[in-house]
């Protein structure tokens, strides 16, 4: 199968890359793109460790083909901060030890801002149910809950 | 954030060292590197539960084009079953290597039976298919009742047990006076048959490696596990290339909770690479993971607990089946060791069983042993103080074991803090709480305590101190949940100075001394003794050299805030000399300023807790909910808060997942048939509330700093106490788990309230 010629916008970037047809979003940007952040835990949309935006659109990149993102804009962890400005969640993250491993934190960092964009002002549930998709097996959760619900105060609060 | 700037770090929330790379993305785990030439590999695995390798023909698969390389057993050092246990820390070398790779047998579905490199995954995954293996399947048995009746199909012939091929391969006891006597002085005795499944471990990472092995031999493994130095070792042994010559690297660890203890891949990566001459990445899917690697045991367990009318236990019965899986190994040390030891019980017989059967080899998890065991002890103490009609925290602290108690593992208890726990959960505002209105749903409250043994072993550290006077720490093992964060604090502790101008790292195997595997909970206890013991030896060397240059006595130097001080006035009036001027006058002074200390580390205690949890069942869904969760445990000294109530908190999710979902499931192939994330259901963010974590901290007195280890306990009392919430909010007894939504409808709507228990 020849490989696949792709023109999108990666982290505000114009960006190309070459695929296999049946290369996912994650296998893309794994590969090719050296953008390593996003993980794989599953490569079935149940863990959401490779999480990103589609068009501010929340999805699994596992579960996108790596051609659908052609004219499209992606978001990854890798394009959170801004310079060595870090966004107020992974500053908040840090502080409040939401993290313990790590392997999910990119994908709970993305999806949680993807959250506060839609929804400045969650409640403890709907915190909760937004990140159903993104399994942490280290923390309980508690952390990473409390530290979106205080980065969206603060951000409130600006 | 309770941030603080006066150099004292110890008990301080600190921002851990590694946090800005996970933050950003830049962390690099098992799978995220690369190599200049690499190429694939994928394992084939066998489809049977149990049956007899007659030939593997690999010939077509090896004329496939792109295939570099392909292994089987017979690439694979052989430990010869006949010639006795070759141990490697826990685990046996005879199988292991049986494990990696299937020999004669293949003894559950998963079990690699060869494997293939290849320049991309889609030629390694076809020429995998491309390989002929003619077996002879053979009966097989998951089940712990299946696998030891007398006619079972028995996995390893040469094992017997009462003089007759088995499936029984281990048996341990733990004793303490005379049951039979100790029972006759019960006014009442309660037994009951408990069960459990098989539950994965569930890090979310998949286990990974890269690996390159140069024409005269050396070697280079990047791979995320919980020992680079076990890593190195079994890899060294499995494929003969001597451990000076493989430089095992850590990558950042995705989780591991006991099940990243052994190796996988990376034998098999080495020998592909070393075949090939290319560098080889090997990824697991999440199914292989399921299907092939861990999970803990699922288990069958019987408990009896005889008690005077006041209160008092007089004796202890506790007999604990463990399914070990494909090879001898199950945790039963940690079922029959750890479930009685809160208590002081004058008789006491604790028995287990390791038991094999055709599923995947087990593998360590969190406190191996200790949930299973605690489970069914704890839900009796429940049953058994609700008889007596006593509080059952009450119930505990008649009971408790304190100092000078003697544990029927062995030892007799230093200072403990079983008790204050057992305190602090009866003064907690959770435990004071009314259960509030379920609004139709039924509430209930239920309470459980646990124990793990905590180990120490052999540390490696060196410290070093820079040109530019900060910091930089190397400890031999992989951070799992945060230790790093400790060490970052006890090291600018003790120098005086700030956190961030200490840097801590993992060294690999050829940089940084021996350092037994992160397990046990030992990491913070041991690293932080190697760790202190290196900065103690540059403080002297510093205040020698601050000595030297003031011409007065080192013993008139002191250490403070960073700097050397004279001790007093007397001493002479000198202005401080700090870390920075004197890492610049190193060179004139005697040199690079740095030291390493190495041990075998001893005095850790063992850890207890007890904890508290409200559950809301909807009685026409059958869904258990956890509502309110407290978590007290004695984590001797907190040196970082927040990784201590991580793990805390953690240790609940991963219990409260055991207790109302997870388990395997099997076909009637005998296949797992939930091997992915959507059916195997773990706890998600919206099944959980916030969990509160109460700290006691009573210093380990054999400890610099007073630590304890605290990853494991959190884990143990989780299923009782769940169990024991469930019977309060239903009246009826669960005697297995999990207490899955349709198996709380089956309880409902049956008419035995008692549940299946055998009541004496």
């Amino acid at each position: 199968m020849a490989k696949v010629h792709v023109t999108t916008t990666i982290n505000g970037e114009p960006m190309e890359f070459l695929c296999e047809p049946d290369d996912t979003m994650l296998d893309a940007l794994r590969g090719p793109l050296s953008l390593t952040g996003s993980k794989e835990g599953c490569a079935s949309g149940d863990c959401g460790a490779c999480s990103i935006t589609l068009d501010d659109r929340l999805v699994c990149s596992c579960l996108m083909l790596a051609v659908e993102s052609e004219g499209h804009e992606i978001r990854t962890i890798e394009g959170l901060a801004q310079g060595d400005r870090l966004h107020p969640l992974q500053q908040k993250f840090l502080e409040m030890a939401a993290l313990q491993c790590g392997i999910c934190t990119s994908g709970m960092l993305v999806a949680s801002d993807a959250l506060l964009k839609k929804n400045p002002d969650p409640t403890e549930e709907e915190v909760r149910f937004w990140l159903a998709g993104n399994l942490c097996r280290c923390t309980g959760y508690d952390k990473i809950v409390r530290a979106v619900m205080e980065t969206a105060a603060e951000m409130r609060a600006q | 954030m309770n941030l603080v700037t006066n150099n004292k770090w110890i008990g301080q929330r600190t921002i851990r060292p590694d946090g800005m790379d996970k933050v950003t993305g830049r962390a690099q785990f098992a799978a995220d590197t690369t190599m200049p030439g690499m190429i694939w590999g994928k394992i084939l695995r066998s489809p049977h539960p149990h049956a007899r390798i007659r030939s593997i023909d690999t010939s077509k698969a090896e004329k496939l084009p792109g295939v570099k390389a392909v292994v089987t057993s017979k690439d694979i050092v052989d430990f010869p079953i006949e010639k006795g246990a070759v141990m490697l820390g826990i685990q046996d070398m005879r199988w292991m290597c049986r494990n990696v790779m299937a020999r004669d047998k293949a003894l559950f579905p998963g079990h690699p039976v060869a494997a293939v490199a290849a320049t991309t995954e889609a030629i390694a995954a076809e020429a995998c298919n491309l390989i002929e293996i003619d077996y002879e399947v053979l009966p097989w048995s998951i089940e712990i009742d299946d696998a030891i009746k007398s006619d079972a199909p028995v996995l390893h012939e040469f094992n017997k047990f009462d003089g007759k091929p088995s499936n029984i391969v281990g048996r341990l006891e733990h004793k303490k006076g005379d049951i039979a006597e100790g029972f006759k002085k019960a006014d009442i005795v309660i037994e009951r048959t408990f069960t459990t499944r098989p539950v994965h471990q569930g890090y979310i990472e998949p286990h990974a490696c890269l690996i390159s092995v140069a024409p005269d031999g050396k070697t280079t493994i990047w791979s995320s596990s919980q020992g680079q130095f076990m890593v190195r070792a079994m890899t060294s042994m499995l494929s003969g290339i001597p451990q000076s010559d493989i430089r095992a690297i850590p990558a950042e660890i995705g989780g591991g909770f006991g099940g990243k203890t052994i190796v996988y891949l990376e034998p098999l990566a080495t020998l592909l690479a070393k075949k090939s001459g290319r560098p080889v990445k090997m990824v697991m899917t999440r199914e292989e993971v399921m299907r092939a690697t861990g999970p803990t045991s699922g288990s069958k367990s019987t408990v009896k607990i005889g008690a005077t009318r006041d209160g008092k236990i007089v004796a202890a019965h506790g007999t604990f089946y463990l399914q070990a899986g494909a090879f001898p190994g199950s945790p039963i040390r940690g079922a029959a060791g750890c479930s009685f030891t809160p208590y002081d019980i004058p008789n006491l017989l604790s028995e287990g069983y390791d038991v094999c059967s055709n599923r995947s080899k087990v593998a360590a998890y969190r406190a191996p042993g200790a949930p299973i065991g605690a489970y069914a002890v704890e839900c009796v103490m429940d049953e058994v103080a609700e008889r007596l009609k006593m509080d059952p925290l009450d119930f505990r602290l008649k009971n408790a074991a304190k100092q000078g108690t003697k544990a029927a593992h062995g030892p007799v208890f230093p200072r403990i803090g079983y008790i204050e726990t057992v305190e602090a959960a009866k003064a907690s505002p959770h435990y004071a709480a009314p259960l509030g209105d379920g609004h139709g749903k039924l509430r209930g409250r239920g309470v459980a305590s646990g124990f793990w043994f905590n180990a120490g072993g052999e540390s490696s550290a060196q410290v070093n101190i820079t040109e530019d006077g900060n910091v930089v720490v190397t400890t031999g093992h992989p951070d799992i949940g945060g230790s790093r964060a400790g060490i970052a604090n006890i090291c600018a502790e003790l120098l005086g100075i700030d956190y961030r101008r200490v840097s801590v790292i993992i060294g690999d195997t050829q940089t940084v001394g021996f350092s037994n595997l992160t397990g046990g909970s030992r990491v913070l206890f041991a690293s932080s003794m190697v760790v202190t013991q290196s900065t103690e030896k540059i403080i002297q060397t510093l205040r020698e050299r601050a000595a030297k240059i003031w011409e007065i006595d080192p013993e008139a130097v002191k250490w403070e805030n960073g700097a050397a001080h004279p001790v007093s006035p007397n001493a002479g009036q000198f202005e401080p000399l700090t870390l920075e001027q004197l890492a610049e006058k190193a060179p004139a002074m005697g040199g690079p300023i740095g030291a390493g200390v190495q041990l075998n580390t001893q005095g850790a205690d063992g850890g207890f807790g007890t904890h508290i949890c409200d559950v809301e069942v909807d009685v026409d869904l059958g869904i258990a909910r956890v509502i309110r969760y407290t978590a007290v445990q004695d984590v001797g000294r907190a040196i970082h808060p927040g990784y201590v109530e991580g793990q805390l908190q953690g240790g609940v999710a991963q219990g409260i997942g055991w207790a109302l979902n997870e388990e395997y499931i099997y076909t009637k192939e005998g296949k797992v048939d939930n091997p992915g994330f959507l059916d195997y259901r773990m706890p998600v963010c919206s099944d959980l509330p916030m969990i509160d974590c109460i700290m006691v901290e009573i210093p380990n007195p054999k400890h610099p700093q007073g630590v304890k280890g605290v990853g494991e306990v959190p884990l143990v009392p989780v299923m009782a106490a769940v169990a024991n919430a469930i019977y309060n909010a239903l009246g009826k007894r669960f005697y297995a788990l999990p207490m899955s939504p349709p198996k709380v409808l089956e309880k409902l709507e049956s008419a035995d309230a008692a549940g299946c228990g055998v009541e004496a």
